[in-house]
Order: structure tokens, then sequence, then C-alpha cells
């Protein structure tokens, strides 16, 4: 079986900038991190790969530096790696984004599996998982917190989507695409096996000209419905009190606060 | 300081590195509290193919040696010694196998060590032997195709953890140092027992057994080298793995350094942080200049291993002692700056110092090693070097 890993590389979070013009996250400068969901997503496919003797492709659109996530994802074991990479693609919301991915996915037919973390640490919407499933019109089951069964002769995965008052078990066909919570399982760390074959691991560039979409505006910022009116930091929570002076003195004022308060 | 590493030796060290901080850090204390094997993380250390680092590529290793190992040891140990020794003394016991095995035992053994699946350790010390390793008093008597051994060890490191030992006995009394010989035995034959488990000061995630043979029929392939071989298989194999215990050194006086400066940049004292004070940036600044010298040496000494040379008693005795010594006086150091705090559970530094004192005293005392060197010294005069 052929298993799809969609990841996405996100700056390491607390280094966040916006760029003011543009609404969207300056990118270049800022340490960058595979986005930690994606993990539990690559931890996953690794440990269905020997039972279902499957090969994993992970994939990422992003810029050229974005490579160095795939190659992470190889150093735990991935066998390889595919970057969309294009000016074309640049500043594309959700829906673009898991366009492009589903046209390079589908290149890679017969799949039977693909897996994506729940959502970004970044944008934090947790669309293009489903997004690029229905652009691939396969089913997916979101918010997955274990996998039941996998049956290759009956062509289906049992699963357990996580809800806020417990879980659901469904079933679907394969193809299909799941998003993976990190209740699922625990990252294992690189390898040095893995890490000195990621350094030689050539990771090929797919661009626009090597997707066939339909219609002319199907990438990047065009293509995207969503347009980002302001991005703003919320409000920061009033100012804490600070009490200074000997701590005894201090240990008093908070515990007569604390009393005022009616906590104690 | 650049030790001009290669790039695999760099992933090695960050890997080692990783584990430290993510893996080791959170169970630390918990570990030396419970004196509890630290199972989970020898799992993430052959996940990380850290096992095989100073092993053939044909038995699943990645060839590097000495060095390799003292890369990691370091890493791990500026975090736990405890765990770092669990890690090491499976290089130990690996040894002999490595430098003496024939083809069909290391084909039976190393890929698995390689792989972490299984751990090694190494069993010379008894009650009666210690530094006088010429004491020992467990045999091993050949009887149709099999070795029967009797006795006792003392002390042995990953003791009732370790599914393979490499074992020190005698056999033939008569002939006295050139009577020892070196066995395999593994992990659940007949006649093999552990005894007590030891409580110790330090390193207390690590196991410290007695190892009981009782009539321990083993085949007659598992001997090592040739009967007579013993305390050559020993000194070698302690030559090889000294270094490693002068980077477990240096990792601890590097952790208890690293606590230390973050410390008394914090501690408020006099209205300043205590940093600030000439007495306390002084012992410092020794404490840093004494690490870097021990590992200077250590590295020296672990590449010299590695380059194949055969005189590396003395180099390997060096490393060990400085590297020891400076541990011990680092770690008590960073207890004296952290000051009572110090002296408390809630910190660190006083484990550093508990754990660092058994480098002074295993794989051969301090004064042994200064035997060593000056035995060394004077052979090299006598030769007119
Ligand atoms: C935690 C721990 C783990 C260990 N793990 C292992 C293991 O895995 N495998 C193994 O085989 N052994 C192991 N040992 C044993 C260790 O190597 C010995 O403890 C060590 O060699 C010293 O022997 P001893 O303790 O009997 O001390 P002794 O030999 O009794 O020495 C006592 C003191 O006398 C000094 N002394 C002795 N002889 C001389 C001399 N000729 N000149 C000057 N001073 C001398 C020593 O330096 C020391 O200070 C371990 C020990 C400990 C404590």
């Amino acid at each position: 079986m052929n298993i799809i890993v969609c990841i996405k590389q996100v700056p390491e979070t607390g280094n966040i900038k916006i760029d003011p013009e543009t609404h969207t996250l300056i990118r270049s400068g800022v340490p960058s991190i595979v986005n930690p969901m994606d993990l539990y997503a690559i931890e996953e496919a690794l440990r269905w790969k020997e039972k279902l003797d499957a090969s994993i492709t992970v994939m990422t659109m992003g810029p050229p530096q974005a490579q160095e996530a795939l190659k992470e994802a190889i150093s735990m074991g991935i066998d390889r790696g595919i970057l969309l990479s294009d000016k074309k693609f640049a500043g594309a919301d959700t829906y673009a984004t898991s366009y492009t991915l589903s046209l390079a996915i589908r290149k890679l037919a017969p799949y039977g599996l693909i897996f994506c973390g729940k959502q970004a640490i970044d944008g934090d919407t947790a669309q293009v998982g489903p997004g690029i499933a229905e652009h691939l019109n396969i089913p997916h089951i979101a918010y997955v917190r274990k996998i039941e069964e996998i049956d290759q002769d009956k062509g289906i995965v049992k699963a357990q989507r996580l809800m806020e008052d417990g879980y659901e078990s469904l079933e679907v066909q394969i193809p299909a695409l799941l998003t993976v919570v990190k209740e699922i399982n625990e990252p294992r760390l690189p390898s040095l096996k893995g890490k000195m074959r990621a350094r030689k691991a050539e990771i090929p560039i797919w661009e626009a000209t090597d997707l066939e979409k339909e219609g002319e505006d199907a990438f990047g910022l065009s293509a995207s419905p969503t347009q980002v009116k302001t991005i703003f930091a919320p409000p920061s929570k009033a100012k804490g009190e600070i009490f200074t002076g000997e701590a005894s003195i201090i240990a008093q004022s908070l515990l007569e606060r604390i009393r005022a308060q009616k906590i104690i | 300081m650049d030790y001009f590493l290669t790039e695999e030796q760099e992933m090695i060290r960050d890997l080692a590195r990783r584990i430290a901080q993510e893996k080791i850090l959170p169970l630390r204390v918990e570990l030396d509290e419970k004196e509890e094997f630290p199972w989970s993380i020898m799992k993430n250390l052959a996940e990380a193919d850290l096992f095989g680092i100073y092993l053939p590529e044909e038995y699943g290793g990645t060839s590097g040696g000495c060095f390799e190992l003292c890369l990691v040891v370091e890493e791990l140990s500026r975090v736990c010694a405890g765990v770092a020794l669990c890690f090491a003394t499976s290089a130990l016991g690996t040894f002999p196998l490595l430098l003496f095995g024939n083809d069909q035992q290391k084909k039976k053994y190393l890929s698995a060590i390689a792989q972490g699946e299984k751990l090694v350790a190494f069993a010379l010390t008894e009650a009666n032997a210690g530094s006088d390793a010429g004491g020992i008093q467990t045999t091993a008597r050949l009887e149709g195709n099999e070795y029967v051994l009797n006795g006792t060890k003392q002390w042995i490191t990953n003791g009732g953890e370790a599914e393979i030992y490499t074992v020190i006995a005698m056999t033939d009394k008569a002939r006295g140092s050139r009577g020892a010989s070196a066995f395999i035995v593994e992990k659940g034959t007949p006649g093999f027992e552990f005894g007590k488990k030891e409580k110790k000061l330090g390193i207390r995630s690590s196991s410290t057994r007695e190892l009981i043979f009782t009539d321990c029929k083993i085949p007659k392939e598992n001997l090592l080298a040739r009967e007579g071989m013993g305390f050559i298989v020993a000194m070698k194999t302690l030559d090889t793995s000294r270094p490693g215990i002068g980077a477990q050194a240096i990792g601890i006086a590097q952790g208890a350094l690293d606590e230390a400066l973050v410390y008394a940049r914090e501690r408020i004292q006099f209205g300043k942080p205590i940093i600030s004070f000439q007495a306390i940036q002084h012992m410092m600044a020794d404490m840093a200049t004494q690490i870097e010298a021990a590992r200077f040496l250590v590295y020296g000494a672990a590449r010299y291993v590695d380059s194949g040379a055969k005189d590396i008693s003395k180099i390997s005795a060096m490393a060990k002692v400085f590297a020891s010594d400076v541990a011990m006086k680092v770690t008590t150091d960073a207890v004296q700056i952290l000051g009572g705090y110090g002296y408390m559970r809630d910190y660190p530094v006083e484990k550093m110092m508990r754990d660092a004192k058994i480098t002074q005293i295993y794989e051969g005392t301090n004064q042994i090693q200064r035997n060593v060197i000056a035995l060394q010294l004077i052979k090299e005069k006598a030769k007119g070097k």
C-alpha cells in the first residue's frame, strides 16, 4: 500500500511575526520546525508500515527550505519526500493549499491512506486535511485518536474520532484520509541511520507546471477565496498587580487580596 | 571550542543531547529516588541506533569507535550519569567480544547488541578480588563439550538486566594470572542466578548485582580467545573503555557547571546576583578550565584508542584519572556555589556530586590508575624512550 503523509513546516511558536502589508506570516529568518501535530501523523504511518507492507511518502508545500522538514520525516523512517514549491503557490489559503496538495497526491495514485496532523500551530484551521479529502473525493475521518483496524482485503479502515465528550467509532472505505490528534501515539525521535539516509536523500521539487490543474487561477493567493482582512493580536489580559517589598509583607498583602476575592 | 567533529559525529552528539533533554531530564529525579532501571530510555537509545555506534556495519553498527561512544556517554551524563552508565556498560561488556571474539561468536551476538535488543555486562570483580583482580576465585572447569562455572561475582553493573555477560574465571588456578579465561554467559542458563542488588550513594538508576554460578554449564564455544587469555582480555577491554569513564566524568562536571551558572545569575545576596562576586567567578573559571582540559585529554585518548595504537594503557588511565578527579572537584564546587540549596534534593547538583564519586573508583581506582601510569613511565625510561 502507498501511504502519504502531508506535513507542514511552521515557525517555532513564540517567534511568529506578521507582514503588515500582506497579512501573512513572515517565515524567513525564523527557526522552523515540523508542525508538532504532524509528527503524530508521521508516527502513525510508520507504525502501520510493517503491517501493511507499505511505502510511505511525505509531502509538503512550502518554500525551498521546507525540504528540511521532509528530511526530518525521513530521519524518523519515512521512505521518501516530495516538495511542492513554486512562487505561484505562495499566499495560498486552506482551499488553494488543499487543492494543490490533492493534485500532487493524484500523481501518486494508487494510494491507500493519507495521514495529516489535526491542524498546524500557525494557522490553526484544521481545514487542510479534510480539504484534501474533498478535492480527491475520498472519505476522511478527522481527529483520529486510535485506528482500530485497517483491512486491505475488505478495503476499510476503522478509527475512533475524538469528540469533546468521548469518541465515535467510524468505518470508511479505503482510500481514505485521516487527521490525527496527539492522543494517538508518541512520536519517535529520529535515528542515526535515518539521519544519515536523510542527509543523502534527494528531494524532488514539483512546481506548478508538474501538476495537472483545472482552470487558470488554480494556485496561490489568487486562487484563495479566503481574503485575510486583518490579523491582530488579541488584547492581552489586564496587567497583574505586582507586589514589592519584603517577602512577609508581600505574602500578607497577597493573602488579603485573596481573602477579599473570597477565594479562600 | 571546536573539536572538529565529522558531520556524523555531530549527528550522534545531537541525538544523544536530544534524548538526554527530552527523555532523561524529566525522569532523572524519579529514577534516582526509586533506584529504577531506565528501560524506557534504553529503548529510546536503541531506536536512535546509538547502541551500534562503535560496532562494524556488517553487524548493523555504524562503524565508529571509542570516540563516538565518548560523545554519547558525555551527553547522557550531563543530565544523568546513572542512565549513561547503563548504556556505557553494555559497550564495556561487548568489547571482549569485539576485540577477541571469533566470527561465529560475533555473528551470534553483535547484531542484537548493535540494535540494543540485548544489554551486556562485564564481570571481573569478586568479594576478595577488587584492585587485585588476580585474586578471583570463580572457576571454569572443562567437562566434555562444556565449561562448568562456580563462584560469585560482585558489583556487576547491568546485573540482572543484561542478557549477555562476559565473565572472567579461573581455568587453571596453578598458573595464577595466566590461568584465567574469558567466557560468554547468557542470562537464563541453568545454574546462573542473581544475588543481592546493591543500594548505592550515586548512579542509583543503574543496577549493581551479584552473579552467582552454581555448576553453571555453558557450551565450550563460549570461551573467548584461548584458555589463559582471561586477564589479557580484561585488561585490553578496560584500556579501551576507560576513556568512556572519562567522558562520563566530563559530562557530570559540565552538567554541574551548567547548573551553577544558572543559579549564580539568579541568586541575590547583598543586593546583587552572587555571580558578581569575584570569589564565585574565579571558582567558575577554574571549573570551566578544568572541564575543558579534561575534555581535551579524554577526546585525545579516545581518538588514540581508535587509531589502533597498541600502547593505550597509559593515556587511557590518564584520561580516566584526570577527568574523574575534575568531576569530583567541579561537582563539589557546584554544591558550594548553590550553598544550602545545593545540598538539597530539590536541586540537581547534590546528585551530580554523589554520581561523580564512582568515576574515581570503578574500572580501576584512581590509585591503581596512577600505578599504571607510573609503571609505564618507568618502563619507558628503562627502554630509553
Ligand atoms: C557501583 C559499582 C559498579 C561496579 N561495576 C563493576 C562491573 O560492572 N564489573 C566489574 O567487574 N566490577 C565492577 N565494580 C568493581 C570495581 O571495579 C571495583 O570496586 C574497583 O576495581 C576497586 O576494587 P575494590 O572496591 O575491591 O577496592 P580495593 O581493591 O579493596 O581498594 C580499596 C582501596 O585501596 C586502594 N588500593 C588497593 N590496592 C592498592 C595498591 N596496590 N596501591 C595503592 N592503593 C591501592 C584502592 O585504590 C582503594 O582506595 C563496580 C564497583 C562499583 C562500586
